[in-house]
């Protein structure tokens, strides 16, 4: 099915200063709630986290043994391995106040930009 | 997949005998096949229980493999508290007979939602599981914890139903525990039965005069057919749930006319011949009356045959059991080492009703007697409630007519003189063979007294007759001709020619209906006669 692999984001230009998200995102196949998820996470992270994350797309389909390890039971459910501690995003995401919330993520003061 | 066509072209419902055998037994078959049943139960009535039993009596059994999925407790809780009652879960899972969907919330990891969502990754677990491991069982549990790890109740309500149809499309037979909240009330919390509603059944734990009882009732199989109402059932350490069926038995008992001896010639004799073999008798009488006697007299006769008997005792110790017996003449000992008698002697208070009616069937079963002497169902009476005494005695007298072996209970009556007692009022139905044991006061003395009041399908003599009890045990006498009202516990002395004259009444009667008029008139007779007594 649609694995996305490994997505990087840009290589983190400002040095070591900022914490580096390693985010995984569940969706099931194709379905459009997985696009629209999959959209507005890439917006989010372009917007709010430049340069800072590594983002993996996993299709539940076709790996049901990881969502099995990983006790997913929603899709789409966006997960924050790192940095510390583990956090769950479940929804596609369209709340963005909601999803920084959860990842933990300070947005960065020269981003102001919090239209949808 | 292939259970959904063959489910389509099916006309009736299949059953999926589960394995828990008394469940098949009310279910009339077992679980509707194929289908999603709900098992509904308040906190504590063991659905969980009863959901992994269902899958690990598909493993031992007929070797289908079972997914479990949990939504509240984790995996790893499950395995270890399934162990105890003997279901190595590590190693079915090992030999891929039994797979797990752990869907068990996770206290570590907060989740904020952001938007809609479905359960799409749980469905794809739950096939990936069934088909991993060829599963044709599957056990849910419970719904009502899905329900509270997400806020969107409607989601949750949408998502489980398209699971539910999953299932049904993978062919599988289900089975999804529920929650309640009260133990007679709404079937389930959240309205999940809106989407499994074709077959439902309830389990319960109630208390119930102080102790609790614990009963399994099927409320619907969509087009098929199951016992109704409530059945008790236990939880044994090393079975798990063991329904009690009580109808299930009953009436299709095979009655054999083989007569055998009560231990006594004399009492033999009063029965027309000695007890029926497949009979279950009671005998009723105060305390010291000879109950206990015409116990020991029983399991001898039984024993001196070469029967195996096996003795409930529940007033006596094993000590003062075996020295009444020496006191009768009856070597209790020899016949243990002989392998002939097995004693089981316990306080009642240590199991419920329905655990010793388990326990009891377990023992029979593995000794296999052909005699089986309860002494006294007074004493059980007090451990439960008069409903799970009565279903103990329906459960038991049944079971023992099933093995073809004889059975003989005791009873106290409260009074010493006489009466009923509550056992008598809840068993003398159930029970084929009566025999009363009574108290008689004769001018200063305490004779006894023993009748046979009730002998199914058998003449017996109807006389109240005088016994005495020495070292060799029971002596049956005269009949006391000359005392009525002995029964009810208020025995009046007649003076013999009053005896004769009344006697003579039923003579000039005339013979056509003489024999129709004896029995009616009987109780009156006495009646007139001792208030005749009393009256000058």
């Amino acid at each position: 099915m649609t694995e996305v692999p490994l997505v990087n984001g840009e290589a983190n230009r400002q040095g070591g200063a900022l914490p580096r998200y390693v985010l995984r995102l569940y969706v099931t196949g194709t379905s459009p709630r997985a696009q629209v998820a999959i959209d507005n996470l890439r917006r989010i992270c372009e917007q709010d986290l430049r340069g800072q994350y590594d983002l993996e797309i996993i299709d539940v389909l076709a790996h049901p043994e990881v969502a099995e390890s990983e006790k997913i039971l929603a899709t789409p459910t966006l997960i924050k391995q790192l940095p510390p501690p583990l956090r769950r995003v479940i929804g596609d995401l369209s709340d963005k106040e909601k999803v920084l919330l959860g990842l933990e993520v300070r947005p960065d003061s020269t981003t102001n930009d919090r239209s949808q | 997949m292939t259970g959904t066509s063959a489910h389509a072209t099916d006309p009736a419902v299949q059953k999926l005998p589960t394995g828990i055998e008394s469940f098949d037994i009310i279910a009339k078959g077992g679980l509707p096949r194929h289908r999603t049943t709900l098992l509904s139960g308040t906190a504590g009535s063991g659905k969980t229980v009863f959901a992994m039993q269902f899958l690990a009596a598909g493993i031992r059994d007929s070797d289908e493999r079972g997914v479990f999925v949990t939504f509240e407790e984790s995996a790893a809780d499950i395995r270890t508290n399934m162990r105890s009652f003997g279901w190595d879960l590590e190693a079915w899972e090992r030999e891929g007979k039994l797979a797990f969907v752990d869907a068990s919330p996770d206290p570590h990891v907060e989740t904020v939602e952001s938007g809609s969502f479905d359960l799409g990754a749980l469905l794809a677990r739950v096939e990936h599981a069934v088909k991993r491991i060829g599963a044709t069982r599957v056990s849910v549990d419970s719904l009502g914890a899905v329900f509270s790890q997400f806020s969107d109740q409607s989601v949750v309500r949408r998502e489980l139903f398209r699971i539910a149809s999953a299932l049904k499309a993978m062919g599988v037979t289900a089975l999804m525990t529920a929650e309640r909240t009260e133990d007679y009330g709404p079937v389930a919390r959240f309205g999940v039965e809106e989407f499994i509603a074709d077959n439902v059944m309830v389990l319960r734990n109630v208390l119930d005069d102080e102790s609790r009882r614990r009963t399994i009732e099927i409320l619907k199989f969509r087009g098929t057919d199951h016992q109704k109402g409530e059945f008790p059932f236990t939880i044994v350490p090393d079975g798990g749930l063991v329904v009690i069926p009580l109808s299930a038995m009953q009436l299709k008992q095979k009655s054999s006319d083989i007569r055998v001896s009560s231990g006594s010639a004399e009492l033999d004799k009063m029965c027309g011949g000695g007890f029926f073999r497949d009979s279950v008798i009671l005998v009723s009488g105060a305390t010291g009356t000879g109950k206990t006697l015409t116990v020991t007299q029983f399991l001898n006769g039984g024993a001196a045959v070469g029967e195996r008997c096996l003795l409930l005792a529940f007033e006596e110790s094993r000590d003062q059991l075996f020295r009444n017996a020496s006191g009768w003449g009856v070597d209790f000992e020899r016949l243990e080492r002989e392998g002939l008698l097995r004693v089981v002697c316990d306080y009642p208070e240590i199991l419920g009703l329905e655990d010793w009616l388990l326990s009891i069937q377990r023992t029979v079963a593995e000794f296999k007697p052909n005699r089986v002497a309860l002494d006294s169902l007074s004493a059980l009476e007090r451990v439960g409630s008069i409903r799970a005494f009565r279903e103990f005695v329906i459960g038991f007298t049944s079971f023992i007519k099933h093995q073809e072996i004889t059975g003989l209970f005791t009873a106290t009556t409260p009074s010493l003189m006489g009466g009923t007692s509550i056992t008598e009022a809840n068993i003398s139905t159930l029970t084929d063979s009566i025999v009363l044991l009574r108290y008689v006061e004769m001018f200063g003395d305490m004779k006894r007294g023993i009748t046979v009041l009730k002998m199914r399908g058998s003449l017996h003599d109807k006389g109240i007759r005088e016994f005495t009890i020495d070292k060799k045990g029971m002596h049956l006498g005269r009949p006391f001709r000359n005392v009525t009202g002995i029964l009810a516990g208020t025995p009046v002395h007649v003076s013999p020619a009053d005896v004769e004259r009344i006697w003579s009444h039923f003579e000039a009667e005339g013979s056509e209906g003489r024999r129709a008029a004896v029995q009616p008139h009987g109780g009156e007779r006495r009646r007139g006669s001792g208030d005749r007594r009393r009256s000058p």
